[in-house]
């Protein structure tokens, strides 16, 4: 009886083991490793032909250059300006879909949300080129209206990469927005209309506490795509799009500056993390959920 | 609808036309590129001239190499197909196992591991890419170094996209695959036990069967989001190109509309996939 139970625990064991094995090799080898090998190498400085110290000179480089930190403090600002975007866009038809939208008039609405992103953000970013660009689609037709006096460039400006990145970030926005308006009870909103309220403090001080969880998912989740994203802004805007994540590209790719590169990832990531926490934070909420919501 | 609330006139109408507005938004560049994939002009951009299937077929007199005798442009599909179905093989896979030690298993700093597994969602897919091409260079370095051995397969190419895209699909898998296996009745395991099964037959008829669907759903998501990844794979890409990267360079150098060709090749494609899963997952829910 006892040899049966010592063999049910090592057998138990075992599974465990086979459990664990892809987990800790996929973890370990492909995120934990990699990432520490990153810090590493962007606290090291070459002195000579294959000899490197350590230092903290790639840091001291990205401050004390001024295009560095500028395009990343640009980076920041414009994908938190895209993210407040994507929320201001998105809220009135995620309420659409969520309230006032009715069976499968509501799940037609809600494929049609989805069909684009099943797409690749190449195609889409495609589309916006042919629609932006001087000899593009709109530019013609602001020129035939009389608009413009001639078809103006559209393409590499802030507001096209901009429009192009609030594009590619309404699903991730629409899907936790409808998730949590969904469940908000419609006689708070008609209790709260009988008691005098009026459109705008019914919207902030029973829909929009609500939807809170909601609104945090979608902008955590906006801002860190909007931040990492390389296709839009170098498409969309160019020479001009100074966007983070290209630099990184130029140092690791271009450059072969693996070091320097190193250094602007982490602080790339850093920015990202520290916002995923920030948001976290303020809604109290836990990071299982959030990922669960989107 | 909200059934007690008065709504005037004008503010339904006004949400009309927004939802309206949104949704033209939405699909405008998609018919763009639709449209211009039939347009018999060499770029595609406005005016019409006609309508063409050059740009599928090709025509040599003109000049023009149709999306179908592309060979570099089909090379670069085949390449992104069989990425793509690696990705989707190995996720779906280590997807699993992560969901039964999630769900089932019990051991200490299972919390913290669970944790750890939703990371790669919230790290940008550009330092993912540099991370293991770092990671894997040293790893080759030593490799030569110590035992004079060329570790190519660590060096940018296809076996490191895989592992790149891979590196965050897997945490999508398995999401998808333990949110279903969260609502699978246990007593359905416990009485094929007592009926004397085995704990493998259980898993093999029982468990698996039921997660089916999910099993299915994260891998063609895994498949999809392989195949339209760039942040990774830019990074990490060797001497075969995928898809999206081909095209991303020949969108910077001005295309020819058998990028709009091969675009809507791609549209036709993961509508096709998705709507069948839908259909799929319908039945699933209903049975």
């Amino acid at each position: 009886m006892r040899e049966g139970a010592a063999e049910a625990a090592g057998y138990r064991r075992l599974v465990l083991a086979l459990l664990l094995a892809p987990a800790l090799l996929w973890l370990l080898l492909l995120i934990i490793l990699p990432h520490l090998d990153l810090a590493l190498l962007s606290l090291r400085e070459r002195a000579g032909p294959g000899k490197y110290v350590s230092s903290l000179a790639q840091y001291r480089n990205f401050f004390r250059e001024p295009l560095y930190w500028h395009v990343f403090a640009r980076t920041a600002v414009l994908a938190a300006l895209a993210t407040a975007l994507t929320l201001l866009v998105a809220f009135p038809v995620a309420w659409s879909i969520a309230k006032l939208a009715r069976g499968r008039q509501r799940a037609l609405l809600l494929l049609l949300c989805l069909i684009p992103f099943w797409v690749s953000e190449t195609v889409r970013t495609l589309g916006w080129m042919i629609l932006l660009r001087e000899s593009g689609v709109l530019p013609a037709l602001l020129a035939r209206l009389g608009l413009t006096a001639q078809p103006v460039e559209l393409l590499y400006h802030d507001a096209t990469i901009l429009v192009g990145l609030v594009y590619s970030s309404l699903l991730f926005m629409m899907v936790p927005l409808i998730g949590s308006l969904e469940s908000l009870d419609n006689s708070l909103i008609e209790a709260a209309y009988d008691l005098g309220g009026k459109g705008w403090s019914i919207l902030w001080h029973i829909i929009i506490p609500h939807a809170a969880p909601g609104i945090t998912a979608g902008c955590i989740v906006v801002f860190m795509l909007t931040l990492g994203n390389y296709l839009t802004p170098t498409l969309l805007g160019g020479k001009n799009s100074l966007w983070f994540t290209e630099q990184i590209y130029t140092q690791f790719i271009t450059r072969f500056n693996w070091e320097q590169g190193a250094a602007f990832g982490f602080l790339l990531l850093a920015l990202s993390s520290a916002m995923v926490w920030l948001g976290l934070k303020l809604s109290r909420q836990s990071f299982g959920d959030v990922m669960r919501r989107v | 609808m909200i059934p007690g609330l008065p709504r005037s006139g004008w503010l339904r109408a006004a949400t009309l036309l927004y939802v309206v507005a949104f949704f033209i938004f939405l699909f405008l560049p998609l018919a763009v590129v639709a449209v211009f994939a039939f347009n018999d002009a060499p770029y595609p951009a406005p005016p019409w001239r006609g309508f063409t299937l050059d740009w599928f077929l090709g025509n040599d007199s003109a000049g023009r190499v149709g999306l179908f005798h592309d060979a570099e442009l089909l090379g670069s599909i085949w390449t992104s197909f069989v990425v793509a179905l690696w990705v989707a093989a190995l996720s779906v896979l280590v997807g699993t196992a992560n969901a039964l030690l999630i769900e089932r298993a019990r051991f200490r700093g299972k919390g913290a591991l669970s944790m750890l597994m939703l990371t790669p969602l919230v790290i940008p897919g550009v330092i993912l890419g540099i991370s293991i091409l770092a990671f894997a260079s040293r790893v080759a370095d030593l490799c030569s170094d110590l035992f004079g051995v060329e570790a190519d397969i660590l060096r940018p190419g296809l076996p490191l996209v895989v592992l790149g895209q891979f590196s965050y699909l897997a945490a999508i898998a398995t999401l998808t695959i333990g949110a279903r296996l969260k609502r699978f009745d246990r007593d359905l395991e416990d009485a094929a036990l007592n009926l004397g099964a085995s704990r493998a037959a259980t898993l093999w008829h029982i468990t698996l069967p039921y997660l089916g669907p999910a099993l299915i759903g994260s891998a063609a998501i895994a498949f999809l989001m392989s195949f339209e990844d760039f942040n990774t794979t830019l990074m990490l890409v060797g001497s075969d190109t995928p898809l999206t990267i081909m095209m991303y360079g020949r969108m910077r150098e001005g295309a020819t509309p058998v990028l709009n060709a091969v675009s809507l090749f791609l549209m036709v494609a993961s509508a096709a996939l998705a709507l069948l899963l839908m259909r799929r997952s319908r039945r699933a829910d209903a049975a």
